[in-house]
């Protein structure tokens, strides 16, 4: 019974190297797919500017960011009049550099929104393939686990975690991975109950597959689009809850530089200081912005319907 | 020729919640069904929709098991198997489905769906499991340069074919087949159809394929398997059932394929009604309601699945439509 096929595959060998040259890698067609979104790509830029000055802030950043200038408290940006190119962006209500503090603030910021992404993405993944994949056994008492947690005020409850835990950094990116974590079980059930009953599921059922192979390599990659715009969005939020948790004296302790800390520290001097206020503010909103437009390239690059036929 | 699917009294119920305080009501999706296929064969399930089509496919392919009755692919009995014996089973058995919109993974690409089977149930290398993939795809009409293609990329019945190859990969012994062709258009469904035969007269698989399509099945079946709600009507060659139909049910659902020409001695058959609820299935035969010749026994007594000449009937009076 196996002759016709080992005959014809005799003859299939050279077309079949012949077409993986006019294939390019997955990597490339990834890429390719990407940078082809300009939004996409734009984001990307923004964001290898802010890890770069995360990674090198101590040889970016023009001063100290702790150091004290007394003589120059509140000094406006070098565009407005009283500005000098001393302190481009300005300093705040202690006379310190703004632009060094922002510089050296990407790198607590960057670390606990990435952290706290990806320590509430992986498990919540798992809850939900789990409560979609067993919806008797383990879905109800899943969900309803995570519907008490959902009923808490999202602060409350990470102030509830980080008081338990202690005050610190690694407390507060864990407080803020619980607290997101409802969201992603959510999203993953529902995506997984959904793509369970469709025929190709099946099928990969009567080819054999595993339970963790279907779970990984059949279901999950169907289910990855909402997870890529949750995940992009609560990066923004892990960075505002952070500096809220800073703002009650939970989080990252002053004067230790973070985006969240500088915006809710220096609330009090937006009407005389605009800028102390805005410039971090508007960092956040840039690069939050940047992830987003990231996420969305990702996601397109990412759904083989929507890349252009080879 | 050898049998290799033996289905015997072959039954799947289904318990429904009514209500808190209603208890259970049973469904009788497949009641009773029995039957043999022989290696190389195609048994043509027909019914109308809810009749048990689709339960039966499921429990053929081993996605469900059987409430009662016992089934046995290629001498082994599934019902009790080991683990063991399911693994080689579920190689045994594959299915193509109706939708080839839904049967292909789209983030996958052909070749890698086309090779999935072969990589989780043999232990080929990468490379042979490759030249079997492009063996097979040029099989079934694709091109060498399909193999990196995402399923959005094909028509319909481009899909349908690469749904029939993956079902191919491990040469099964039994392929269930439900309603392979609904979901294409006219002129591809042939198409797919003498696809489906080449496929079987290489590898001498055994097809039961499930249709409602009677044009359809008079092309491909060799037995025809009549349903009506979970029960067997009428089984038998595929000549005798079109030529002389004995169950009320049959000739109703032959009289009712339209034609270019219609015979206008032979007054189309009208059934009135709807197919019954199962939860509440009629007494006696489950047709009578609706059947023209029902009498008094009809709603009284079950009529037994009885040999009539070539083929099966459950009618009492089979006898009077020879």
């Amino acid at each position: 019974m196996t002759d016709p096929i080992t005959k014809s595959a005799s003859a299939m060998p050279p077309s079949a190297v012949d077409q993986s040259l006019l294939y390019p890698s997955p990597y490339s067609e990834f890429w390719q797919a990407f940078a082809r979104n300009k939004g996409a790509f734009a984001g990307l830029l923004f964001m290898c500017l802010i890890v770069f000055c995360a990674l090198f802030a101590p040889w970016v950043a023009p001063h100290t960011p702790s150091e004290q200038y007394r003589d120059f408290l509140l000094t406006p940006p070098v565009w407005l009049e009283g500005g000098t190119w001393q302190f481009i962006l300005g300093t705040d209500e202690l006379g310190r550099d703004l632009l060094s503090r922002l510089i050296h603030g990407s790198r607590l910021s960057l670390l606990i929104g990435l952290s706290s992404v990806v320590m509430s993405l992986i498990p919540g993944v798992l809850l939900g393939l789990l409560a979609g994949f067993f919806p008797r056994l383990l879905g109800p008492s899943i969900m309803r686990l995570m519907d008490v947690m959902l009923a808490l005020p999202s602060l409350l409850l990470a102030v509830a975690i980080v008081a338990i835990l202690g005050p610190g950094l690694i407390n507060t990116v864990i407080a803020i991975a619980i607290v997101s974590l409802p969201s992603y079980v959510r999203l993953t059930r529902a995506a997984v109950m959904g793509e369970l009953n469709r025929d190709y599921v099946t099928a990969a059922r009567l080819a054999g597959a595993s339970l963790p192979r279907l779970m990984f390599i059949t279901v999950l990659p169907n289910c990855m689009a909402p997870l890529i715009v949750q995940a992009t969005l609560s990066f923004s939020s892990a960075i505002l809850d952070a500096a809220a948790l800073g703002f009650l004296g939970l989080g990252v302790q002053p004067p230790t530089p973070e985006w969240g800390t500088m915006l809710a520290s220096a609330r009090d001097y937006i009407e005389r200081a605009w800028w102390v206020v805005s410039l971090p503010g508007l960092t956040i909103l840039l690069s939050v912005l940047a992830i987003n437009l990231m996420g969305d390239g990702l996601r397109d690059a990412l759904d083989p319907k929507l890349k252009n036929a080879a | 020729m050898s049998v290799v699917l033996t289905a015997r009294e072959l039954t799947r119920h289904y318990e429904v919640s009514r209500g808190l305080f209603k208890g259970h009501a049973l469904v009788r999706a497949l009641n009773g069904v029995s039957f043999e296929l022989e290696a190389g064969k195609t048994l043509a399930v027909v019914g109308e929709s809810g009749c048990g089509k689709s339960t039966l496919a499921r429990a053929l392919t081993l996605i469900e098991e059987p409430s009662s009755g016992s089934l046995k692919i290629a001498g082994q009995e599934v019902t009790g198997a080991n683990k063991a014996q399911r693994k080689q089973l579920r190689k045994d058995v594959q299915m193509v489905f109706q939708s080839p919109y839904a049967s292909l993974n789209p983030r996958q690409k052909i070749g890698d769906q086309l090779a999935e089977p072969l990589l989780i149930n043999t232990n080929l290398s990468k490379a042979e499991r490759r030249e079997k993939v492009q063996a097979m795809m040029q099989q079934v009409g694709l091109r060498p340069e399909h193999y990196q293609r995402y399923p959005h990329m094909f028509s319909g019945g481009q899909r349908q074919r690469i749904a029939l190859a993956r079902a191919m990969m491990l040469q099964p012994k039994v392929l269930v087949a439900d309603e392979p062709t609904s979901a294409l258009d006219v002129s591809i469904q042939a198409q797919v159809l003498n696809l489906f035969m080449d496929l079987q007269q290489e590898f001498n698989t055994a097809y039961v394929f499930i249709s409602h399509n009677l044009a359809v099945v008079r092309h491909v079946a060799d037995q025809v398997l009549v349903m009506y709600l979970g029960r067997p009507a009428e089984m038998g060659p595929k000549e005798d059932i079109y030529n002389k139909p004995l169950h009320p049910y049959t000739q109703a659902l032959l009289s009712a394929t339209p034609t270019l020409h219609p015979d206008p001695l032979k007054p189309k058959i009208k059934i009135a009604g709807e197919l019954p609820n199962p939860l509440n299935p009629p007494s006696g035969c489950a047709f009578h309601k609706r059947c023209p010749h029902a009498t008094e026994r009809c709603a009284r007594e079950v009529p037994a699945f009885r040999q009539v000449e070539t083929r099966q009937v459950a009618c009492h009076y089979a006898e009077q439509f020879l």
